[in-house]
Formats: structure tokens, C-alpha cells, sequence
């Protein structure tokens, strides 16, 4: 049967083509993952193990739980635990070769052209102490040009920061940490190769003791790395390192521990991305198990004689299903092969591609373990031997008799009874866990499986239904073709009809692509939406600032910003706590006066001009819940929540009530009210409406009357909705990436569905060229089934998309308050064109062959 | 000899339907070089039933799809009508096929996505013409299928599906209709059948119609037999009955023998 089995495969190897494309390109990705995985996660080992060499024992000041201190320092870093004494003591212990004492902390930077640099991530633009060793210069941070900084006036970055923001040695550099706004000059520029400064952040280096000043206090510091002397038990130098540090406040680590604690940090964030890329993966696998079964299907149907004929002489049952796997386990081998080749031209060309948006992954040897070739081949095997199970079974179904009929039978359409009951309850199943979802309010870990189990069940169903569901499609579109196109499009129809089984499973490939593309297109358009609406929603101011870190906005900025020329308004924002009658709340401190050009409140008794001191506005909702009326006299408590604010009992009267809304909290006052409550004692923005016709430039201008700190942001509300949808158009990008692999599989599976029914077809289209059909007509006519073909799998993608998306979207709506189902029209409508070329492109190679047959042949009795 | 067997053809037809002089039919070149068709001369006369006939191998079916334009010819001529095929595109060929020609084959004549009605207008929608419902009406009800035009070809028996394949020949009320083996895989009261409907086609509805035929049975229904061998006409019988036919056979079976 072996023998039978190759001979099969290399008799068929134009027919199977298609299919073993199909495997090799869903191997790749999955090879492709792997090796990445190992490769990336090998880097970064090798990259940790590089900034982790020559460290023995780590000493790191834990983090202070305490707010404000008395110092004067900033706020809630690191505890006082190590300071110069301690670093002298363990320098002093035997064995200790070097101590290298250092200090971190954040800054953002103004570039050359007084812009921040990277203001929206500050997390990563990092700041530490250049310690220059005996010969005054810093193993560390290699100098590329000028000098270590040595003053307080004086700083050094490193190259790719320098060039970001375009600062050359000698200029003088702008930036900000937590505070006021500072002015360096720049010594030096050192060239990094650490991971630290990676993922695209910043990196300032100061000396030690105006970092000290900067984020600290002088003489201490967050982290204290130990060099050994060779021959140095590491352990035991941990050991007497922990005995010489206090009780509380810092932990020594040795160098073996951090690296093994790295590396699980290291795996754990390279095992993320590669779960999520294997899942793409086996979405684009799952797509080609429709393909290789419609392949076997259609090669078992054609070779039904021939098999027939070996069952005559002899052989059973299993043997036939035998060769029919063996065929497709030589098929999956031989493609799986190929599949991993091309994985390893994907896992070499992964870094470049992700490093191009912004992910910065460190360079590295390709790592290839033995697993990943073993898991590459076995998946590949499995999942043709797997798809081509049922139709082998079919294949053994087959009678002996059936070889000795001359005339081709076509195979009996086999009712569709069971896989209908089946595909109902599936589908019902799905849509029933789904419309549960619509209901669930947060994104909780249960809620998530529900909506998962809910969409998998939904679209197992429509995949097991499809058969039934393209009777009704496919004659729809058929009417339509017919219209255009005549008998071409009449036969189209019929041809797409003819066998409901093949059909839909070359749609369903494609379906499940389209469905997850479309389900995330729909709530990622929903997502957009409900944030645009979040952030202009009654608001008419022009301009938003604040200060991308903690900081507020100190009392007079108002001031400054309103006198500001081109501005018409400029509203103070604070928010404090509120309690009442049980009742919790934030109140929104401003100027009802100003707070009127900058937001549209819709007041459904008082007005904002009758807020004053004592008096507030609350919300509708609030009063309802609170039980106020206008009027009403409230003992409320303000402040407190946060350490280090004192609640204060005040009496307030509320003198109006308005629709809740995005922009205000549950209650209007004063700033005079709400400021002396609020955490800061500052404004957290100021909203500001610009002159009509003078929004070019006030940016500038306002940016000018304060500070100018690099932190400060000052953003248009366009800006704000124009940033966040970027952010989302870029993931979604990736996925659409992602999935595109999935739907060039399923593509390819209409190409093969086309060229195995033409190849079946071949005496039929003999025939219609007899009588008169001409190889346009052909060609039309192929095209046209696969253009059929093509929107129903669209139809339903998109179809199910859509409610998928629907009952999902739900979850978001703790988190995004206006969230509601938007369908982006121009981008479905994108996708069905997108279908209906597909279709066209899948059909170029098979309408050709098919306009191409060789007429006499096709209507000669073999 | 060809020129002096189709003589009194012409003189009993003054119309003809179809006319091959000289045609010559090559395939391949070099050693494998095989002339199925050697200068053959012939005509096939408007409103008459001819049977082409001949051993295997011995051209007839290559002559009737030379003169179908199904296939290119090397040399001489091929009319129907008043077109000559030789120098025809493939496009034009298709047009004259589409306008001109009714094909019934051996077998697979039928789509089997379309009903009976569907297959028997197929090449008049193809031609996107409307079909003539009288005319139609006449031939459904000449075949017999009246009651059985809903039926997809899967539910029709193998006669009743050749039936549908001869009114869908006639449809269009082509100049001439070719029918290849029409009986071959049929059991004997069907292909009775059939051959009676190519046969009233002719007499009654005064259609043109060439058949291709191995059976003497089925080319006793036929005005006329033309002889084919070795790619040349050798005889022709007029008013033939099976025994007259057999025997013309078994004398080529002797020639070919001693020759």
C-alpha cells in the first residue's frame, strides 16, 4: 500500500500542489514562531548575561511606601537603605573587586526644536549617575565623543537619544524630571549596547551627585552592583553583603540569582508574543485542514474507479484508508519540510519587521533547538492526515462494483440532514453564549472564555451550516450573475450549487479569516468611536494641558494661559472626593464662567452661573442616587482618599442639576470650593478655547507662558482622538498582518477548488465549447463561480464578524463608557471588493486551463 | 472513385448542406505523421439523414469533426452552408458552431446542474437568443419528453437523456446536425428510439442531420451511408437496410484482409 500510496502522490503532484502550499505556508508560520522564539529569547539571554557580567552580588534599595518626604527630595522612590557608608563597607569586604554605586530615575527631554522627545513614554526615558572609574572614564557607558559629565550643568546621552533629538556636544539641553524645567550642557554622548536603553526610550546621564540631588538625596542610591575577585564564592559574598545591610529597606541578590530571575522574566514576555503568533498560526492551519479535505474529497471521487478496482481484487477496507493517509502523511511530510525551510526565512525576517515598529528586539545567531523542526514536521503530519481522515473513510465506502460501471457515476448527494440538526445546535449553542455576553458588563478572565467559547461554537456552526446556508446565498448572487452575465453566470450558479459540500468548505476557509478580521475591524472601530466621543462629548474647548508625569498645574497658570493673545478661555480643572449621605463622589473644581466656552453642559435645572461659592451643580444620575433636589442643603465631606489629604466638613448647597456627562465628574463647584481638597493642591489640566479662526499657534504660545517644560502637553482634542486611534490602526494592522496568512491559505483553496472542478469538469466544458460556448464564455464562467464562491465566504464572515463583534463589545463598556456598536461601512465594503478580486485573481489559473482544454479530447469517451 | 460515387447525390439533392472536397486531415509530423483524412470528397445534402460508416480508425469520426469545426483541417475544403471553415479563428469557429451546428455525442451530452428544458435551450442561451416556444413545443413533443422537462438529467434514463440531447440539437434549428455515435451507450430499444427521432427529424421536420455510426442497425435508419477507410470514402449506399449495410462491411473487411 506504500507503493500505492507514493505512486498516488507523485501521479498527482500538479493536483496537490495547491494543498501542499497550503501546509508548507501554515507550517512556516508556525516554524517560523518558533525559531524566533528561541532565537529572540537567546538574545536577550546573551544581551542580559552581557549587562549582568562582572556583577556578583546585586544590593537594591527597596521601594519607599511613604509619600512626601520632609527632605525636600521628590516623592516615593527608593527607601534611604544605601548610602556612601555602605558602599564603603562592602568595598572593604574580601573578595570584593569593584562596587559600583547608581542612581535611577526618569527625564524627559525638549529636543533641539523645543519639542519633547518620546513625551508619551516616560516610563522609558531613563536617567542614572555616570561613574567614571580611576582612569575617569565609565566601563559602563563607553565614550563616543567629549566627556564624562563632572558638574551640576553638565550631562551626556547616548547616541541614538542625541540624535533623536538632535542635540550635538556643546549645546545646551533642555529637560525636566519631575519638577521645574532644567538647562544642561551637553559633554558627552556614549554609545549603549545594554538592553536598558532599548524599546525606543530616552537615556540621560548625569553625575553622581546632581542625579543624587535630581532623584534622591545626596550620598544614597537604588542599586549597588558588586564585582568579585576571581576565585570568590558569589553565594557566600551575597551572604556577608545581606549581613552588612540593614534590617528593612534593601535585598542583596547575587549575580546568578539575577540572571536566572531575568531569564524568567525574559521568558515569560518572549512566550507572550510567541502564544499569540502561534494562535495566528494555527487559525492559518485550521484554514488549510478545509483545503487538504477538499482535496482528498475531490481526488478520492475522481480515483473511485481505481479504487474500486483495487477493492475487487482484494484489498480491505483499511488498507484503502491506509493508503489514502499514507498519501497524506508523504504529502504533509514532504510540505512540512518545505514549511520549515521558508519558517526559517520568517523567524530571520520577524526582528527586522517588528523592530520597524518600535519593538527594538536585540541582534542574535538564529537559534534552531531540535524541537522546533520535530514540532514543525509533526504538526504539518498531523494536520493532513488529519484532514484527509474523513474523506479516506469515504474512500472506503466505495464498492467493489463500481469499478465494472462504465459510465461515471456522480457521487449521490448525501443528505445533509444530520450535519444540518448538527450545525443548528452548534450555532444556536454559539449565539445563545453570545447573546449571554452581550449582557456581561467587564473584561474578567470568565467573561473573556464565555465570549471565546461563544465565537468558536458561533462560527463552528456557520461552518458546519454552510452547506445548507449556500442554497439560498448562492442563488441570490446567481440572479445577479445571470442578469450580467447570461448563460456564463447562469452555469456559475449551477456550478457553485452543484456541490454545497466543496463549496463550503472553500468558503469557510475563507470565512474564518474575514470573521476575525471583520470582528476586530468592527470593535476596533467601536473602540475608536466611543473614545472620540469620550473625549469631545460636550466639550468645545480647543486645547487640553497638563504634564505627562504626576505634576498639576500650579494656581496661577490660568492666569498666565488666559492673558495669552488668541486665547478665549481658559478653564481650570481640579477634582477633590466628596462624600455625602453615604455617598461617594468627585467633584470637578473650575470657573463656571470659563468652564461655559470650554464644555457644553445640558442643565436640566439652575444654570452654571449659579454655582458660586457653597453652591454646587451635581450630575442627574447622582442626585438621583444621592437623593437631591435643587436646593437642598448637604453636609458633605471633602478631600481625603489619597494619604497625606485631610477631609474637611463643609456645608454646600446645590443650586443645579445637569445630564450626566463624559466630561464632569458628579459634581460642579468652584476651584475655590474643590482646590484646597484636591490631592495635588493643583489643577490636573486647564481647558482652553482659543479665539475663533486662531487655533494655528496659540499651541506655541501657551506652551511659552509656563513653563515650556518638556513635560508639559498641550493637545488639541483632534490630537487626542487622532493619537489613540493611530495607536489602535496600529495593532490592528499587525493582525490584519497576522491573519493575512490565514487568508492567503483560503485564497489558495479557491484556486485549488477551481482547478480540481475544472479538471472534474472536463468533458462538460468540451461540451459547452461544442456547441458553442467560446473560451471567454469559459473563462466567465470559472471566474464567476469563483467569484460566487468568494462573496458567500465573505457574506458570512462578515456577517458573523459583526455579531461576534456586537456581543463582545459589551465587555469594554466598564472601561469605555460610550462604547456602543459602530460599523465602519467604508472598511466592509472595502472587504467585500477585497472578496470579490480575490475572487477574480483565484480564478486566473483554473479559467485559463479550463478555456485552454483541448476541446476533441474533453468529449472523446476515455 | 469519390468523384464518380457522389455524382447521383447531387443529382437527387439540389441543396446541399455540407461539403468536404479534398479534405485532408494530418496529425503530427515526422515519424509519427498519421493522415486520418486523405483528400476526401463528399456532401452531405440539405433535408436528408447521412450515416458516415466505417471501420475503426478509419477517419469517419475525424471527418465529422472537421466539418463541425471542432477541428482544424490541413488541406482541401470544408463548407456549411456557403461558409468555408478552413482560415476560421477559433472565435469564428465558435460562432458557426453556436449559429449553424447541432452536436449530439456518444455520451455525457448533458449538464447536470441544468433540467431537461435548461440542457435542451442551452445553446440558444448561450447564443442569447430567445427561443421560438412553437417550434420547441414541436420538438419536445416529437422526442417525448413532454412530461419530463423539470427533470435534471440525473433523473432521466440514458435514452430519455439522449432524447433531451437530440431536441436540444434541433433547438435552434441549426443548418445541419451531427451526431457521434449517438446509439453507442445505449441498450438497443432506447437507441431505436433515438435513431426513430434523428430519422423524423429529417422526414418531418425537414432537418439535416450526419451521423457517425459503427452499428449497420443504426445506419439503416440514415437515407444514405457514405463509406469511410484508411482516411478515404470508399462507397456509398442509398436507401440502406442493416443486411445491405453488413454486407458492404464485410466486403471491406475482405479487401481489407487481401490487401
Amino acid at each position: 500500500m506504500l507503493r500505492t500510496a507514493l505512486r498516488n502522490v507523485l501521479a498527482h503532484k500538479a493536483r496537490l500542489i495547491m494543498t501542499a502550499l497550503a501546509v508548507l505556508l501554515g507550517v512556516a508560520f508556525v516554524s517560523g514562531t518558533l525559531v524566533f522564539a528561541d532565537t529572540t529569547a537567546n538574545a536577550f539571554r546573551n544581551a542580559s548575561a552581557r549587562s549582568l557580567q562582572g556583577v556578583a552580588v546585586s544590593v537594591r534599595a527597596d521601594q519607599a511606601s511613604t509619600a512626601p518626604d520632609s527632605a525636600g527630595g521628590v516623592a516615593g522612590k527608593t527607601t534611604g537603605a544605601l548610602d556612601t557608608a555602605l558602599v564603603r563597607k562592602i568595598s572593604r569586604l574580601p573578595g570584593v573587586d569593584a562596587v559600583r554605586p547608581t542612581v535611577h530615575g526618569q527625564a524627559t527631554l525638549a529636543g533641539r526644536d523645543g519639542r519633547p522627545v518620546n513625551a508619551d513614554a516616560t516610563g522609558q526615558n531613563l536617567a542614572t549617575n555616570y561613574l567614571p572609574g580611576k582612569d575617569g572614564k565609565d566601563s559602563h557607558f563607553p565614550m563616543k565623543e567629549g566627556r564624562g559629565p563632572a558638574s551640576e550643568d553638565e550631562l551626556a546621552l547616548d547616541s541614538k537619544t542625541a540624535a533623536k533629538a538632535g542635540y550635538r556636544i556643546g549645546d545646551t539641553v533642555r529637560l525636566a524630571t519631575d519638577g521645574p524645567t532644567l538647562s544642561k550642557k551637553l559633554v558627552g554622548i556614549v554609545a549603549l549596547d545594554d538592553p536598558w536603553g532599548a524599546a525606543g526610550g530616552t537615556l540621560v546621564l548625569f553625575d553622581t551627585r546632581t542625579a543624587q540631588k535630581l532623584f534622591h538625596h545626596p550620598g544614597q542610591f537604588d542599586e549597588i552592583t558588586v564585582a568579585a575577585r576571581t576565585g570568590t564564592d558569589e553565594s557566600s559574598l551575597t551572604a556577608q553583603v545581606q549581613a552588612l545591610l540593614p534590617k528593612e529597606g534593601a535585598r542583596a541578590t547575587s549575580g546568578a540569582e539575577l540572571a536566572a530571575e531575568q531569564s524568567a522574566q525574559i521568558a515569560e514576555s518572549t512566550g507572550y508574543l510567541t502564544k499569540t503568533l502561534l494562535v495566528f498560526a494555527g487559525i492559518a492551519l485550521f484554514v488549510g485542514v478545509f483545503l487538504i479535505a477538499n482535496t482528498f474529497t475531490m481526488l478520492i471521487a475522481q480515483r473511485s474507479r481505481e479504487i474500486a478496482l483495487l477493492r475487487a481484487i482484494g484489498a480491505s477496507r483499511r488498507q484503502v484508508i491506509r493508503s489514502v493517509l499514507i498519501e497524506a502523511a508523504l504529502l504533509g511530510l514532504v510540505a512540512s519540510a518545505g514549511g520549515f525551510a521558508l519558517g526559517l526565512g520568517i523567524a530571520t525576517a520577524m526582528r527586522p519587521l517588528l523592530n520597524t515598529t518600535g519593538a527594538e528586539l536585540p541582534e542574535g545567531p538564529l537559534v534552531i533547538t531540535p524541537s522546533a523542526p520535530l514540532a514543525s514536521l509533526a504538526v504539518g503530519v498531523a494536520i493532513t492526515v488529519l484532514a484527509a481522515w474523513l474523506p479516506s473513510r469515504k474512500a472506503a465506502k466505495i464498492a467493489p462494483v463500481a469499478a465494472l460501471t462504465s459510465v461515471d457515476l456522480a457521487p449521490p448527494a448525501r443528505a445533509l440532514r444530520v450535519r444540518n440538526v448538527l450545525g443548528t445546535l452548534l450555532a444556536g449553542a454559539g449565539v445563545l453564549v453570545m447573546l449571554h455576553v452581550s449582557t456581561l458588563k467587564g473584561t474578567k478572565e470568565s467573561n473573556l472564555l464565555a465570549a471565546m467559547l461563544g465565537g468558536v461554537l458561533t462560527l463552528g456552526g456557520v461552518i458546519v451550516l454552510a452547506p445548507l446556508l449556500s442554497r439560498p446565498l448562492i442563488t441570490l448572487a446567481g440572479k445577479v450573475t445571470t442578469r450580467f452575465f447570461g448563460v456564463s453566470g447562469k452555469l456559475a450558479k449551477e456550478n457553485a450549487l452543484r456541490n454545497p459540500r466543496r463549496t463550503a468548505a472553500t468558503a469557510s476557509a475563507l470565512m474564518i479569516g474575514l470573521a476575525l478580521i471583520t470582528g476586530l475591524t468592527v470593535g476596533a472601530h467601536s473602540a475608536q468611536h466611543a473614545v472620540a466621543k469620550e473625549a469631545t462629548a460636550g466639550l468645545t474647548a480647543d486645547y487640553k494641558v497638563n504634564y505627562s508625569s504626576a505634576r498639576g498645574l500650579d494656581a496661577d497658570s490660568v492666569d498666565k494661559v488666559a492673558r495669552v493673545p488668541g486665547v478665549a478661555a481658559a478653564a481650570p480643572i481640579t477634582m477633590a472626593q466628596l462624600n455625602t449621605r453615604g455617598r461617594s463622589a468627585v467633584i470637578t473644581g473650575t470657573d463656571p464662567k470659563a468652564f461655559g466656552k470650554v464644555a457644553r453642559l445640558d442643565f436640566r435645572a439652575g444654570s452654571l452661573h449659579d454655582i458660586g461659592p457653597g453652591r454646587i451643580a451635581v450630575s442627574d444620575e447622582f442626585a438621583r442616587r444621592a437623593g437631591l433636589q435643587i436646593g437642598a442643603t448637604l453636609d458633605a465631606e471633602l478631600g481625603g482618599g489619597m494619604a497625606g489629604s485631610k477631609a474637611a466638613k463643609r456645608k454646600l448647597t446645590v443650586v443645579g442639576i445637569y445630564a450626566k456627562a463624559p466630561t464632569v465628574d458628579q459634581a460642579l463647584g468652584t476651584r475655590a470650593d474643590v482646590l484646597p481638597y484636591s490631592v495635588t493642591k493643583q489643577f490636573d489640566n486647564l481647558l482652553i478655547k482659543a479665539d475663533r479662526g486662531r487655533t494655528g499657534g496659540v499651541e506655541r504660545a501657551i506652551r511659552a507662558s509656563l513653563d515650556d517644560s518638556p513635560l508639559l502637553q498641550v493637545r488639541s482634542q483632534e490630537q487626542l482622538v487622532k493619537d489613540n486611534n493611530e495607536k489602535v490602526n496600529t495593532v490592528l494592522s499587525m493582525t490584519y498582518g497576522l491573519l493575512g496568512m490565514a487568508v492567503v491559505i483560503a485564497v489558495l483553496g479557491v484556486v485549488n477548488t477551481l482547478a480540481m472542478s475544472v479538471f472534474d469538469r472536463t468533458r462538460e466544458i468540451g461540451m459547452l465549447r461544442a456547441i458553442g460556448l467560446d473560451r471567454s464564455g469559459i473563462r466567465q464562467m470559472v471566474r464567476l463561480e469563483s467569484v460566487v464562491i468568494a462573496l458567500f465566504g465573505a457574506v458570512l464572515g462578515i456577517g458573523t464578524g459583526i455579531f461576534l463583534a456586537w456581543a463582545a463589545g459589551g465587555l469594554t463598556r466598564t472601561s469605555m463608557r460610550e462604547y456602543e456598536t459602530v460599523l465602519p461601512w467604508d472598511r466592509l465594503g472595502t472587504f467585500l471588493v477585497l472578496a470579490l478580486m480575490t475572487g477574480v485573481l483565484a480564478a486566473i489559473w483554473p479559467a485559463r486551463r479550463a478555456a485552454r482544454l483541448n476541446m476533441l479530447r474533453s468529449i472523446q469517451p476515455s | 472513385m469519390p468523384l464518380h460515387v457522389t455524382a447521383p447525390t447531387r443529382l437527387r439533392a439540389p441543396s446541399i448542406a455540407a461539403r468536404a472536397t479534398d479534405l485532408t486531415k494530418v496529425y503530427g509530423a515526422g515519424e509519427t505523421r498519421v493522415v486520418a483524412l486523405d483528400s476526401v470528397t463528399v456532401e452531405f445534402g440539405r433535408g436528408r439523414f447521412t450515416a458516415i460508416m466505417g471501420p475503426s480508425g478509419s477517419g469517419k469520426s475525424t471527418l465529422m469533426h472537421c466539418m463541425a469545426g471542432l477541428d482544424t483541417i490541413s488541406g482541401g475544403s470544408a463548407r456549411i452552408g456557403d461558409t468555408e471553415l478552413s482560415g476560421l479563428t477559433d472565435r469564428q469557429l465558435t460562432k458557426l458552431r453556436r449559429e449553424k451546428i447541432g452536436f449530439v455525442f456518444q455520451s455525457f451530452n448533458l449538464l447536470p446542474t441544468l433540467n431537461a428544458l435548461e440542457n435542451i435551450t442551452l445553446p440558444l442561451d448561450i447564443a442569447g437568443r430567445k427561443p421560438d416556444q412553437e417550434w420547441l413545443e414541436l420538438i419536445v413533443g416529437t422526442v417525448g419528453l413532454a412530461g419530463r422537462l423539470r427533470h435534471r438529467p440525473s433523473q432521466l434514463s440514458g435514452g430519455q437523456q439522449q432524447r433531451v440531447a437530440v431536441a436540444r440539437a434541433l433547438a435552434g434549428r441549426p443548418e445541419i446536425v451531427f451526431a457521434d455515435e449517438p446509439t453507442g451507450n445505449l441498450d438497443s430499444r432506447s437507441g431505436a428510439e433515438v435513431l426513430g427521432f434523428l430519422r423524423d427529424s429529417v422526414r418531418e421536420l425537414g432537418r439535416t442531420v450526419v451521423m457517425v455510426t459503427h452499428d449497420p442497425v443504426a445506419a439503416s435508419y440514415a437515407d444514405r451511408v457514405v463509406f469511410l477507410a484508411d482516411g478515404s470514402v470508399t462507397d456509398e449506399l442509398s436507401a440502406p437496410t442493416p443486411e445491405a449495410v453488413l454486407d458492404r462491411m464485410r466486403l471491406f473487411d475482405a479487401k481489407g484482409r487481401t490487401s
